[in-house]
């Protein structure tokens, strides 16, 4: 297997509707990928194709080397999840939810106590291990959140929308987190519309309307619209009558 | 046009606000800038007459946000930051009920929505539960302006919402302040800072800096320097271990390397090399909001 994830024509239609129109792309081994659109673009029915929560009405897609119609299953335990709006349960302490999520991923109990204590003295959070979720600061929640969704080492890992709002320091501790996990061989596939996360990313896609309107480094990007922003880049490819 | 003394406010044994002074002026858009959990929301909903601080003074237009709160709410305009609109009701019929709660018409004030409104309008009978986030975001700002107030008070009107709705929301408030209309509008975005006339920083409960987004950028004084090589994970850790390294963070593409004192980039360049890097960039870096707003939430 050469790559985390090859997608081809894939393509999702909900009545006339085509929400998905036909795209293709491959991400590799380790590679962190930005997965870029406006509300509305198509991502979110992406990303739900390639974690095997929708069969897609045509085209071709494997994930970890699985294949997304006949394998969903396998895929589903060999990828995380985290977004920004629910990753944990608020009324389970810190401990509970690592154990929660470690028994859900179907670890030994052995391992996920080994793994709780790890985490907790990795990410510096014994002072939390005994609180609810709900009380603890919102930037230990999303690099919990994270730790967890790659506790049973996922060959790739989904974040939809991870980081907003969050204050820049943890944020950074955040995209820290992103990079180790990228560096040990993790595939990282992020959604997100904020343009200043894109830049943190190896390739990045930009969906417009349910295609792919470009796919590169941001670094190419930027040189080849000529400008020194991906905000620059988004806005001339989804608004180009007013560039 | 806005001013708070001191303002203070704790909900249980958590401080939302530790005493925050502010000075806004007529006509002026001012940023309120900082992450979750800063306190915006807190000193947006005390300013709209929502919440009572526990100690401090705050008058809109020279009037108390606790005696005078009947006039306060008359005269201002109020986005929350969740979306707060009727959402079975139409368009037209959500703005015509706010516009009715204040004793006026759309027509009479429709002037000043009219740029705004008009890309409604081909929704005007579409349920407000059914619009796009984007367009929410414009019948919710429609609304908070359909009586002419003198001050609007929009709680991260541009979170959850895509760049392209963004920067057409940022135009509108342009346009809003021609009309001489003060506005005080929060964001986690910290780019969106230049974008005001001048801004707060805020970090829980407190004011980190007040001034126009260029003087805020100028303030930084460490050497910055912005750095890649082809291992990026390792770069990080690389460079926290070199000596003359104030701090390293990850900035897009590059990391951003402030430094105690300035040393010659050769320096940097035969350190990395010595770890093994390669494809080494090392370039000036100007400084952003962000790094000013680390350095600060740091000391």
């Amino acid at each position: 297997m050469n790559h985390a994830i090859t997608a081809q024509n894939l393509t999702k239609r909900f009545g006339d509707f085509t929400a998905v129109d036909a795209i293709s792309f491959e991400v590799e081994k380790g590679e962190i990928f930005g997965f870029l659109g406006a509300n509305g673009a198509g991502k979110t029915t992406a990303m739900r194709m390639l974690t095997g929560l929708s069969r897609p009405t045509d085209g071709q897609a494997t994930v970890a080397g699985y294949d997304v119609y006949r394998e969903p299953e396998q895929i589903k335990r060999r990828i995380g999840y985290m977004s920004q709006k629910f990753s944990l349960y608020e009324d389970l302490k810190v401990r509970e939810n690592i154990r929660f999520y470690g028994g859900i991923y179907g670890l030994p109990r052995k391992q996920v106590r080994q793994e709780t204590d790890r985490l907790i003295e990795e990410l510096g959070m014994s002072e939390f291990a005994n609180s609810l979720v709900a009380g603890i600061p919102l930037g230990w929640r999303q690099k919990l959140a994270f730790s967890i969704a790659i506790l049973h080492r996922p060959a790739i890992v989904f974040l939809d929308e991870p980081t907003g709002g969050v204050d820049p320091v943890t944020r950074r501790q955040f995209w820290e987190m992103i990079y180790k996990a990228a560096d040990e061989g993790t595939t990282v596939f992020v959604t997100t519309h904020y343009m200043d996360e894109a830049e943190y990313c190896n390739r990045v896609s930009i969906m417009v309307e349910g295609r792919i309107a470009a796919l590169d480094t941001p670094k190419a990007m930027k040189a080849s619209f000529g400008v020194e922003t991906m905000n620059e880049v988004f806005l001339q490819l989804t608004r180009p009558e007013s560039s | 046009m806005i001013q708070t003394e001191n303002l203070k406010k704790s909900y249980g044994n958590i401080a939302a606000l530790r005493g925050i002074s502010l000075n806004i002026q007529p006509g002026e858009l001012f940023g309120l800038i900082g992450p979750d959990g800063a306190g915006k929301t807190t000193l947006i909903r005390i300013l709209a007459t929502l919440l009572l601080a526990d100690e401090g003074a705050a008058e809109l237009d020279h009037k108390d946000v606790v005696a005078d709160y009947r006039a306060i709410r008359r005269s201002i305009g109020y986005m929350p930051g969740r979306f707060s609109l009727y959402q079975d009701l139409t368009v037209e019929e959500n703005l015509t009920f706010f516009a009715t709660i204040f004793g006026t018409t759309i027509e009479e004030n429709y002037e000043l929505i009219r740029e705004i409104y008009v890309q409604l309008e081909p929704f005007k009978d579409r349920r407000a539960g059914k619009l796009s986030g984007g367009m929410k975001q414009k019948l919710a700002l429609c609304c908070a302006l359909i009586h002419k107030p003198t001050v609007l008070l929009l709680d991260e009107p541009t979170t959850g919402v895509d760049p392209v709705s963004r920067q057409e929301f940022w135009e509108m408030l342009q346009r809003l302040k021609a009309k001489n209309i003060t506005i005080l509008v929060s964001t986690p975005y910290m780019d969106e800072a230049s974008l005001c006339d001048r801004v707060a920083l805020i970090q829980e409960g407190e004011i980190l800096q007040v001034d126009t987004p260029g003087n805020i950028v100028d303030s930084y004084d460490k050497p910055l320097l912005a750095v890649k090589t082809a291992d990026m994970y390792q770069l990080i850790q690389d460079l926290r271990q070199f000596e003359p390294a104030h701090t390293v963070f990850p900035f897009g593409e590059y990391v951003h390397l402030s430094l105690k004192s300035p040393v010659w980039p050769e320096l940097i360049h035969g350190y990395l090399l010595d770890k093994g890097h390669t494809g080494v960039e090392i370039k000036r870096a100007e400084p952003t909001i962000e790094d000013l707003f680390m350095e600060k939430s740091l000391s």
